[in-house]
């Protein structure tokens, strides 16, 4: 089998070098960029993103990011999103009380977390679902987060005709419940940093690989 | 289940090489940032800091390629601090690979620094450190900042300009007693109290650390995480050691050991 072709997508947010480094050491072929037909291409596609939701939804705004992304989870191709290549896979960004809208492939805010010391900065635990794959042989393992914002909800229904795939959703809590992971078709996502998760990330993402080819 | 403290070892780069004793069992090179990097990894390290300690600037490109080349190998959070005087030198250490900066001196005296990295590229990546002694009444607390590691005091009092840094944009206090530093004899709780107390985003203690007991207090007084250079540099304590006293006190951490992935 040969390595399974990711593209980070380059926006000009996120530690891109680390993302590509940690997916090349996890099996994958990366090229880091904004590319409309490697992305279109790519096995799979990594939306990185770190700072503020406004800041991160304009750069990828200006890569024609929501039409590329779109257009692949129509396609049923795979897209990772990491940290705040998560939280704009949501409705919108609720950021010093004015409103950001994301890509809405999910309902719902992503808020302010409640919590006496901000960013929840640091290594924590998560709690996936029975038949998580994202988690498979690090259900109990620690993971990097660096964040004040998350989805704190999670409203999208299981398909009551049966016909899709109930989406899979891992929470982890920091002064109160977040969603940490989201397994969702093709569309996977993560609020932590896989990349920066040492041998447990690594193993993510080599689990992502595996569904992607 | 939650967020565990952090034990982060920092090691000194002068020139791309790793500077004072490390003593690891089997090193290849012990001045090599980027295999010393991977032992503390291998280790149970949860983050790495880097103080960059060159005294020439025009060295500073060694500084990026050791930045470049331990992100490459190492998949854990890294922190790169010392002599960063603009927004410049936040970009380019970012791009090589840092995951955060810290920023000392050039804060205090231009503190519009904080704010502007902070704009740019986000809170979770803007490390204010601070160099604090204990002062008799130079300032309103009692602790003040000292630049130049250490020898310079300004009469900057130490909790008045956390509390601004943090208001200013920092995502995360590193927080070094000058008094306690060297001493192997504790950390100072009553500083770290202090600055736990006017602010709200992560701090690191720093600074005394002599015996694995001398960890938890810090944590118990607020600290978020604990870093440490000699103790683990001299094979004094192994971190995992240091995490074993902290599960001792209840406070959670990491479980140390490499996954067979």
């Amino acid at each position: 089998m040969s390595a399974p072709a990711v593209a980070v997508l380059d926006y000009g947010s996120g530690n891109l070098r680390s993302a590509q480094r940690a997916l090349e050491r996890a099996g994958a072929t990366v090229h880091v960029t904004a590319d409309h037909d490697v992305i279109a291409q790519a096995d799979g596609v990594v939306v990185p993103g770190v700072g503020a939701f406004a800041a991160c939804m304009s750069g990828f705004d200006a890569v024609d990011g929501p039409r590329l992304i779109e257009r692949r989870l129509a396609g049923g191709r795979p897209v990772l999103g990491i940290c705040v290549g998560m939280q704009i896979m949501f409705e919108r960004g609720e950021e010093h009380g004015h409103d950001t809208p994301g890509l809405g492939e999910w309902p719902g805010a992503v808020s302010v977390l409640e919590a006496p010391v901000l960013p929840h900065m640091g290594w924590n635990t998560v709690s996936p679902p029975d038949g998580s794959r994202m988690f498979r042989g690090i259900a109990d393992q620690y993971f990097y987060f660096v964040h004040s914002y998350a989805a704190q909800r999670w409203d999208l229904a299981a398909d009551p005709a049966g016909r899709l795939a109930a989406p899979r959703v891992t929470w982890t809590t920091y002064g109160s419940p977040f969603v940490s992971a989201v397994e969702n078709g093709p569309l996977w996502a993560t609020q932590f940093h896989p990349e920066k998760s040492g041998d447990a990330g690594l193993v993510l993402l080599r689990n992502w690989l595996e569904t992607i080819v | 289940m939650s967020l565990a403290v952090r034990v982060i070892p920092c090691l000194d780069v002068d020139g791309g090489r790793v500077v004072k004793g490390i003593n690891f069992e089997g090193l290849r090179d012990a001045g090599d940032p980027v295999e010393l990097a991977a032992r503390y990894d291998a280790a149970g390290a949860d983050e790495l800091v880097f103080l960059d300690i060159t005294a020439s600037s025009g060295d500073r490109e060694t500084t990026y390629d050791v930045v470049r080349r331990t992100a490459d190998e190492v998949f854990i959070p890294l922190t790169v601090g010392g002599g960063v005087r603009s927004v410049d030198d936040f970009d380019r250490l970012l791009r090589a690979g840092a995951d955060k900066v810290s920023v000392n001196t050039a804060a205090v005296t231009r503190p519009e620094l904080v704010t502007e990295a902070a704009d740019r590229f986000g809170s979770q990546c803007v490390v204010l450190s601070l160099d604090v002694r204990r002062c008799a009444d130079a300032t309103a607390s009692g602790f003040e900042i000292t630049t130049h590691g250490g020898r310079t005091g300004t009469g900057i009092d130490a909790i008045g300009w956390a509390r601004e840094a943090a208001d200013r944009g920092a995502g995360e206090i590193l927080l070094n007693s000058m008094d306690a530093d060297g001493t192997r004899r504790g950390f100072d709780t009553e500083l770290i109290a202090a600055v736990r107390a006017a602010v709200s985003v992560p701090l690191i203690a720093s600074g005394g650390a002599g015996t694995a007991d001398d960890f938890p207090p810090a944590v118990l007084a607020g600290a978020d995480a604990v870093l440490a250079a000699s103790v683990f540099h001299f094979g004094a304590l192994t971190i995992g050691e240091v995490k074993q006293a902290l599960a001792q006190a209840g406070l959670p951490v990491r479980p140390v050991g490499r996954m067979s992935a």
